[in-house]
């Protein structure tokens, strides 16, 4: 069996084709947004969104309603209780985001518990990667579609928004409203991505790919581009290890990304561990030999 | 007589519980140099955020040029320079890119920068002297080329006001005299500017008047009179009074006036070191 072969078998599946297609897109999305994402340093909130939706995603499932509809109501829901523990008690924002996420979790849970046909829903919990079925794939190409048009076109101000609110509030912009949009931004992208790796690994498609760019570039809008393309490769290698390997596909997607930061973070010229030294001596031994 | 460029009438803000602002008043008169100083925790800041509008104060009002801030802010007119320790230094992106942030109000919906924009950029860059380092990533300046960038925004966003949050801290001699310089051009030109600043050495020099804070603006008027230690003594005396000395008298003036030079906010037993 040759490369050619490796790449074009899986394929011959249909419920193959439709996970790569949709891994790939919900990396693209989840990549860029992760840019700002650590940046701003809102990566636990990420894993608060991520997880939090999940009763709003329940909701809509016994409601019938759209999942990005629960899903971003819960999103707000949690994001107004974290600000409301924080402001209102002692308790430390790391503390009132480990608390509200946890909870909502467990209230989806609970619901998924109590609601008839559980298999669908569990697997919003760890994601359905080769169960994909049309309609999935067009919710999530759609919301997909949204959330990467609405960050690429607002990027300089969501960039500024990260950089300095205070100045862009000084030149009339509001902070605020950047913030939220944002917070829907994240909603509406986890939604996407609980299809592919679900709810417990979101956080990983929502930070890794950011964290993983910002090691490779000095550039924000390097970054933007940078963070895409690792996490859509990462995730289809991923998924054609989890066919070979016949492991979980959406854990082996998250496992690829962070093989993949783990080597950058050690070999990167600009931040590696190793790299910056390897760098180093090839400039000394460059040196030496111009004298 | 004229509209003040920045007119802070009454203004009282708190933060919780915490008294931050104490019915303070200021009125700044259009292309001057003003010094604020007092102590951490005198409201300096806050002050700032009060003029930029960026809280709401509790009681009094704040007028720029004769309107609210919010007009100020949707015409462009203020512009901010940063504390740097406010500043994510590993933040991504170049000299440029953080200058091109002063046009995002002159901007269509995606901000995306025209032809004056990039010009407008590039004299703000030459302006500052910063023209070689435009492509640098922001954090590989040094600390008076990093408060020089954000003055460039200001100037490429064409602000009439500028606000800046300690700018020497942090700021070898050289470059603090280049951003004097600097400073003085740029209120030639028409614009206001308010320096919060510890640094009561360079401030005969750079500014035209001097406002001492603590709470309330305890007194406004030449730099050189503010500067007497008695008068500075108001500010900063007291506080090292009641928490470093335990005879409640009052130092002599020349021992305050040490005081403050040695970087008063610290907290240390400064008398121990001189």
């Amino acid at each position: 069996m040759d490369l050619f072969d490796i790449i074009l078998e899986p394929l011959s599946y249909d419920f193959m084709v439709r996970a790569i297609v949709t891994t790939a897109l919900a990396a693209v999305v989840c990549a860029v947004l992760s840019c700002w994402l650590v940046l701003i340093g809102w990566s636990l909130m990420g894993d608060a969104v991520s997880h939090a939706v999940l009763p709003g995603v329940v909701l809509a499932y016994i409601v019938g309603a759209p999942f990005a509809l629960g899903a971003l109501v819960f999103a707000l829901i949690a994001v107004t209780l974290i600000g409301v523990v924080r402001n209102t008690s002692r308790v430390k924002e790391d503390a009132a985001i480990g608390i509200v996420f946890s909870s909502l979790f467990a209230l989806g849970l609970v619901l998924i518990s109590v609601t008839p046909s559980q298999t669908d829903l569990n697997h919003i919990i760890f994601g359905n990667l080769l169960g994909v079925s049309i309609p999935d794939l067009i919710q999530v190409l759609v919301l997909g579609v949204v959330a990467f048009a609405i960050l690429i076109l607002k990027r300089r101000d969501l960039t500024l928004y990260a950089f300095d609110p205070t100045h862009a509030h000084a030149i009339g912009l509001s902070p605020r409203r950047l913030g939220a949009l944002l917070l829907g931004l994240l909603a509406l992208t986890s939604v996407v991505a609980l299809q592919t790796v679900g709810v417990v690994l979101v956080v990983a498609m929502l930070i890794i790919p950011g964290a993983t760019a910002y090691l490779l570039t000095d550039r924000f809008s390097r970054m933007l581009v940078i963070a895409p393309v690792i996490s859509s490769v990462c995730s289809i290698a991923g998924i054609y290890l989890s066919y070979y390997l016949d492991t979980a596909s959406g854990a082996m997607v998250v496992l690829t990304q962070g093989a993949v930061f783990a080597a950058v973070y050690l070999f990167s010229p600009r931040q590696g561990l190793i790299g910056t030294r390897l760098a180093k001596a090839r400039r000394r031994k460059a040196v030496a030999l111009a004298v | 007589m004229s509209t003040p460029a920045i007119l802070v009438e009454n203004v009282t803000v708190h933060y919780g519980e915490v008294l931050a602002l104490d019915a303070a008043s200021l009125s700044l008169d259009t292309a001057r140099i003003c010094g604020l100083i007092g102590m951490n925790g005198s409201g300096k800041s806050t002050l700032f955020k009060a003029i930029m509008g960026m809280i709401k104060p509790d009681a009094g009002r704040v007028l720029i040029n004769g309107a609210p801030p919010a007009k100020a802010r949707r015409e462009g007119g203020i512009g901010y320079v940063p504390q740097s320790e406010d500043v994510d230094w590993q933040f991504p992106l170049s000299v440029r890119d953080v200058v091109m942030m002063g046009r995002y109000g002159h901007q269509g919906f995606t901000r995306r920068p025209s032809k004056a924009d990039r010009a407008a950029v590039d004299l703000a860059l030459d302006r500052v002297e910063l023209s070689e380092f435009a492509n640098r990533q922001i954090g590989q300046l040094s600390g008076g080329q990093k408060k020089r960038a954000f003055v460039a925004r200001g100037i490429a966003q064409g602000a009439t006001m500028m606000l800046l949050d300690e700018p020497f801290a942090g700021v070898d001699k050289r470059s603090e005299a280049t951003i004097t310089r600097l400073l003085r051009e740029l209120a030639s030109d028409g614009c206001t500017i308010l320096i919060s600043t510890h640094d009561l050495h360079a401030l005969p020099q750079l500014c035209d008047e001097a406002v001492l804070l603590m709470r309330k603006v305890l007194m406004h008027g030449p730099p050189e009179v503010v500067l007497q230690p008695e008068h500075l003594a108001m500010a900063f005396g007291l506080d090292v009074l009641n928490r470093d000395l335990p005879v409640r008298d009052v130092p002599a003036p020349d021992a305050v006036q040490d005081v403050v030079r040695n970087e008063p906010l610290r907290n240390e037993p400064a008398q121990d070191r001189s």
